[in-house]
């Protein structure tokens, strides 16, 4: 067992022994993880280019079943349920994602996109239960006074980092366990970037929140618990503060003070 | 030390510049010119020679008989009589072959897009690659042998359908393919985190965000075959009459216009169908350019 890698006790994600390789042939994208995330907190995923961030993170939620080359060994824990078992829609939707850039679905009005997870698994519901949901979504990503006016136009009509809060807002309009983050900041500027920091630690106290993140002061920021990944292994896991001031391994620290990556 | 001017050793040679600039852009304005002179002239020709024919009755009676013809071109009159019998010939025929084409071609193309590189999907697409290249006159004749001989044991409208539908399919599948390929992964992705079946997602998030790309296919591939007269010879033949029953020879615009040709009192009538076959296609042109454009 790693020793620079903290366990935590009733974690509410639990990867063991994970291996992923974009197709049989490959080399292993990320190798041998084993990690345990806390509930409600906000876990920062570092780490340079092509380190496994995205390709882990993306396990969490079977993305990568989308691709059929991909070959993922290893089991994952959600609330001690293996993620493999549970069929992949049930999954998705206790875990949401949120993605790099924003994406909120073109044909949609902002008050679909939000609804959208309801809308089109054919859920009926009263229209004042989907007022409801929208409204309080819409506020908790900080959203809703800005668009309250405008629900019905399209979502794409809005900025970088209006949308990129309405992916959030269709993340949670779930009410997910847990929300997948991969690099959710990294096409916005310092503003909406800001706005989304913020966002997200308001909503660590509702959700367990797992961030990949290309920006070291932004994990430094917001995220209390740290991973970093170099090469798809993961080299250290713990605290965010205690990472940042004391690494345990000669390659964080490096990464941290700048000498690569 | 020397400090060398850059500028002084350029020669000033603007004029010349600017004169073969002038030269250049003569030639692309008369080459351009020469592009787009033919569809110029068409539609003038056209329309002087067909307007004269267009008046209410072309839209609503069926073809005048040949000595009615004669009679009125004697007397130096409009022919009367229209080709109403060939506009609902040529709905009803586009409107089956639509109604096969459409649904297996987006189904096609879907799959086509779906399975990318595989061996059986390449295999598909080259066979639907050729099926473009099979000239039309082959389809009437095999949608002969299975619709004429087959089914409709007679000539019919279904039978020209299913000429057509064939035409159509690899114009759809296509265009849906490559619609499909303009899609972002990303949207995909987003509907598949929301925990979305993956027919719903294609139904409810890639179908409508490529509405305007398959739009635009579709009304191309109608366009496309709305002028086909070699296989509906063969197949549907023709009708003097208004006919709805797909078991039953009809009519159609471009065989109408086959049959004014051989009939030396009906002249005029060949540019006024024309001209109405000309404006029905150029019209769907246009409106599927407006749904690339709103792409």
């Amino acid at each position: 067992m790693n020793t620079n890698i903290d366990v935590i006790e009733n974690p509410v994600l639990k990867i063991d022994n994970l291996h992923i390789a974009y197709n049989k042939s490959d080399n292993y994208a990320v190798k041998n993880v084993n990690v345990t995330v806390k509930k409600n907190t906000i876990t920062a995923i570092m780490g340079p280019s092509g380190c496994g961030k995205s390709t882990l993170l993306r396990a969490i939620n079977r993305m990568h079943e989308l691709y059929p080359d991909i070959q993922t060994k290893g089991s994952i824990y959600l609330n001690e349920e293996d993620i493999m078992k549970m069929s992949s829609i049930h999954l998705r939707r206790k875990v949401g994602m949120v993605f790099q850039r924003p994406n909120p679905f073109p044909t949609m009005s902002i008050y679909d996109n939000v609804i959208a997870g309801y809308k089109l698994n054919g859920m009926r519901m009263k229209k004042s239960e989907r007022d409801q949901i929208v409204e309080e979504s819409l506020k908790s990503v900080a959203l809703w006074d800005e668009v309250k006016d405008s629900l019905h136009k399209k979502g794409t009509f809005l900025s970088g980092g209006q949308q990129q809060r309405l992916c959030i807002a269709r993340a949670i309009a779930y009410k997910p366990d847990v929300i997948l983050l991969d690099e959710p900041t990294s096409a916005l500027d310092p503003i909406a970037t800001s706005r989304v920091e913020d966002l997200l630690v308001k909503l660590k106290k509702d959700y367990t929140i797992v961030m990949v993140t290309h920006n070291m002061s932004q994990a430094a920021r917001i995220s209390e618990y740290s991973m970093f990944m170099y090469l798809g292994d993961l080299v250290e896991y713990g605290k965010t503060k205690r990472m940042f001031t004391n690494p345990r391994d000669n390659k964080t620290e490096e990464y941290l003070t700048g000498k690569f990556g | 030390m020397e400090v060398k001017n850059n500028t002084a050793e350029l020669k000033d040679n603007s004029a010349y510049r600017r004169l073969k600039d002038k030269v250049f852009f003569g030639i692309v304005i008369g080459v351009s010119v020469i592009t787009i002179s033919p569809i110029i002239l068409i539609i003038g020709k056209l329309i002087l020679k067909g307007f004269k024919q267009i008046n209410f009755s072309f839209f609503t009676e069926v073809t005048p008989s040949t000595y009615d013809a004669m009679v009125a071109v004697s007397n130096n009159e409009t022919i009367p009589g229209g080709i109403v019998n060939g506009i609902t010939g040529t709905l009803l025929i586009v409107g089956i072959a639509s109604l096969i084409a459409i649904p297996i071609g987006i189904l096609i193309g879907l799959f086509l897009f779906e399975s990318g590189e595989k061996a059986y999907a390449r295999l598909i697409r080259n066979l639907s690659d050729i099926l473009q290249g099979v000239p039309s006159i082959v389809l009437g004749l095999i949608a002969y042998l299975w619709v004429v001989k087959g089914i409709t044991n007679g000539y019919s409208a279904l039978a020209g359908s299913v000429a057509l539908a064939i035409m159509m399919l690899p114009l759809i599948i296509r265009s849906t393919e490559e619609t499909m390929k303009m899609i972002p992964g990303s949207l995909k992705e987003a509907g598949m985190a929301l925990g979305v079946p993956y027919y719903k997602v294609i139904l409810r998030v890639l179908i409508p965000s490529g509405f305007s790309g398959l739009m635009t296919g579709i009304l191309l591939a109608i366009s496309r075959i709305l002028g086909e007269t070699a296989p509906l010879m063969l197949t549907a033949l023709g009708n003097p009459m208004i006919n709805w029953d797909a078991t039953a020879p009809t009519s159609a615009v471009p065989l109408l216009i086959w049959d004014f040709y051989n009939d030396p009192n009906m002249v005029d009538l060949i540019w006024s169908s024309s001209l109405f076959l000309m404006g029905f296609v150029l019209t769907l042109n246009i409106i599927s350019k407006r749904f690339i454009a709103k792409q």
